[in-house]
């Protein structure tokens, strides 16, 4: 096991976590054990494990092996409603408009005020008033809305599977420092990406996978030396 | 495991072999149909093996819902398979022996139209494991398994409200009903042969499914340290 | 998050989109148009032989055009892969399955309320026994159609060629509540014979499979 001395207690503890697709291991046998209240950034190349790794914390798929505990629940269904997950698509109506969808979306959460979907659209820097479609968004806004729709119910922890993928360098910057705040309230973080460099300066650590496996993890100092340890890591 | 198999291979063919000789050349002629007659010693058992398949496949796939062990799935994979082979010898010896007792090949009376909804849905059943993707075949299979079975009474019910030209059964009915006593030996030592017959079919079938998933999980366990070394 | 709260807010989702796309029921309608187009003129029935065949003409129709809106429904949620949203929320999966399932039986019975005048016109029908009979058989039908349809809808996107697979699954296990509405509907129509049995049929089929996609739902919206 690959640990660092957690500085609170743990939200997610892997044990031997294996996950087989036909006679392929995705995740090959992994025990870790992430403390609350930290960004996580996930890093590894295509095929390395990462997207199956969130979708099995976040309860969309089972483990061929191995257990879990999130949030000390032994089941996701305890504390899905303390769990907020960004897929890699966006997980949004393209008919709708952006307050239906959050409308929608907080409903499952049982929130049923509005003011829930306004102030989520306000704070990825989206316009609540937009009637425009999802499907005629940008990209950018997308992603926005999506990960809006994530932290919709105030999640202790998120996991958010490449929420930068095709959004343009401001838009993204304007999302890892989003992440920084949300992080800096106390919650949760796990962001898988390619893009390491985005999440200078608001990463508390990060952790390299590959082949199925935790290779290694690195705890950052964010300052100037974090920053070149980022930028080695890309 | 494999010394039964050997020995229950050899007895399963002496018991055919003599049951056939049995329900061929010992059993009297019936008066009316003829020698046509004696498809019915393998007609009704293959009928009955069927129904035992398709239970055993209910009982397997509730198991699995349940308890999710794959050694249930593996058998109701394995009695399915089973199943729609003995009720298709059910299908085809039907119409062989209709058409000179009847004049007709098929009539859509109760019980054959819901055999051929019952080897319908368990083909679909067969479909779907083909072509369910992956890790999810058990669970889809195993709830479509239970809509199946309980789809049977309805069907007989309402097919029955139809008309029914099928004999009715031909023991535990009226007055004139039951089997001479030799053709009734007969037939009884058939029922025993087919039933051995079923069983060990489905039993070398949930074996070879077993031998199946163990090369998977080897596989996979080769995977999951061959690249760790 | 009680379950008929999710379920409301689901319909009403479901139907706000369909407002706006139409895809279903436009596609369900034209569909069934060309069904009675094509069998009027493959059968050419006098007035006397349609009021036989109608039961099961109307009835192989709308089964044929459900097919149409039971695969429109999931492709919706597969679409952005917006069912993981609803998978990883705390919600029911019983209310998305029965939020579906009255959205498609909504469906169904406009396309029939559509579609019904276009059979008196075409088919000259009239009913001799009494037309609330046929309503009762209408409803119940439909019921049977569209929530084993939903399910096996659901059940299909689990699989490759999940358009195809819908109508492999779906009809075998239909067949006895597609008899009920066919003999019904015709033995309202003709007068000669009464619809109770199958009324009672349909009743027992509604409530057996409609228990069982209950139970067995939420196993498969999570087999993955």
């Amino acid at each position: 096991m690959i640990g660092i001395a957690p500085s609170s207690p743990p939200v997610i503890v892997l044990e031997n976590l294996v996950k087989f697709f036909g006679r392929f291991a995705a995740i090959r046998g992994i025990s870790a054990s992430f403390a609350g209240g930290r960004l996580y950034v996930i890093l590894g190349d295509n095929g390395a494990g990462k997207s199956t790794l969130l979708r099995i914390v976040a309860g969309l798929m089972e483990p061929s092996q191995g257990s879990f505990t999130l949030l000390g629940a032994k089941t996701v269904h305890e504390v899905a409603h303390r769990v907020g997950y960004m897929g890699h698509a966006p997980l949004l109506y393209d008919e709708l408009s952006g307050m239906e969808n959050l409308r929608y979306f907080a409903g499952l959460y049982g929130l049923h005020d509005d003011v829930v979907g306004r102030h989520a659209m306000q704070m990825v820097g989206l316009d609540p008033e937009l009637t425009r479609r999802v499907g005629q968004y940008s990209q950018g806004m997308r992603q926005r809305l999506s990960l809006a729709r994530a932290v919709l119910h105030n999640p202790e922890l998120m996991l958010l599977d490449e929420p930068f993928s095709n959004v343009d360098v401001r838009s993204a910057r304007d999302m890892a420092a989003i992440l920084g705040r949300v992080r800096d309230q106390g919650k949760t973080i796990f962001v898988v990406t390619h893009q390491a460099a985005l999440m200078e300066g608001v990463a508390d650590e990060l952790v390299h996978m590959a082949e199925g496996q935790i290779v290694s993890r690195a705890e950052v100092v964010r300052d100037a030396a974090a920053n070149a340890a980022l930028r080695t890591a890309r | 495991m494999k010394k039964l198999t050997l020995i229950s291979v050899p007895i399963t063919v002496a018991l055919l072999a003599y049951t056939s000789y049995l329900a061929l050349i010992v059993a009297p002629t019936e008066q009316t149909m003829g020698d046509v007659q004696r498809i019915f010693y393998y007609h009704v058992p293959s009928g009955w093996v069927a129904g035992l398949c398709f239970f055993i496949n209910f009982v397997a796939s509730a198991l699995y819902l349940w308890k999710r062990s794959p050694a249930s799935d593996a058998l109701a994979a394995a009695s399915a398979e089973v199943g729609v082979v003995f009720c298709a010898v059910l299908l085809i010896t039907g119409p062989l022996w209709a058409r000179p007792v009847w004049g007709i090949w098929w009539t859509w009376d109760a019980r054959l139209t819901t055999t051929l909804v019952l080897w319908l849905i368990y083909v679909s059943y067969l479909v779907l494991r083909r072509f369910a993707a992956g890790g999810q075949t058990q669970v889809l299979a195993a709830a479509f398994a239970i809509f199946g079975f309980a789809d049977v009474p309805i069907v007989y019910m309402s097919i029955r409200w139809f008309r029914t030209q099928h004999p009715s059964p031909v023991m535990g009915g009226g007055e004139n009903s039951g089997l001479a006593p030799a053709m009734l030996h007969v037939f009884l030592i058939n029922l025993v042969a087919f039933t051995v017959l079923g069983i060990l079919f489905v039993w070398l079938r949930y074996q070879l499914q077993m031998q199946e998933q163990a090369l998977e999980s080897a596989h996979a366990q080769l995977a999951l340290k061959g690249v760790s070394r | 998050m009680s379950t008929l709260g999710v379920t409301g807010a689901s319909l009403v989702k479901d139907l706000r989109m369909e407002w706006r796309s139409k895809d279903a029921i436009n596609s369900m309608l034209f569909f069934s148009l060309l069904v009675v187009v094509i069998f009027s003129f493959a059968f050419n029935p006098t007035a006397e032989e349609s009021r036989r065949i109608a039961g099961g003409l109307i009835w192989v129709a709308f089964l044929f055009a459900a097919v149409v809106a039971l695969n429109q429904t999931w492709a919706r949620e597969l679409r952005n892969q917006v069912l993981d949203a609803y998978r990883v929320s705390p919600a029911p999966p019983n209310a998305l399955f029965l939020a579906k399932t009255v959205g498609n039986f909504l469906f169904v019975v406009v396309l029939e309320i559509l579609m019904a005048p276009l059979f008196v016109v075409f088919y000259e029908l009239r009913s001799v026994g009494p037309v609330w009979q046929l309503l009762v058989v209408a409803l119940l039908g439909t019921w049977a159609l569209v929530v084993n349809g939903t399910f096996f809808a659901g059940l299909s996107i689990r699989t490759r060629n999940r358009e195809i697979m819908l109508p492999l699954l779906l009809f075998p296990i239909t067949i006895p509540a597609l008899l009920a509405m066919v003999d019904a509907t015709t033995s309202v129509l003709t007068g000669e014979a009464s619809p109770d049995f199958w009324i009672k049929l349909l009743a027992v089929y509604d409530i057996v499979f409609t228990a069982l996609c209950l139970l067995l739902f939420e196993s498969v919206l999570n087999a993955e």
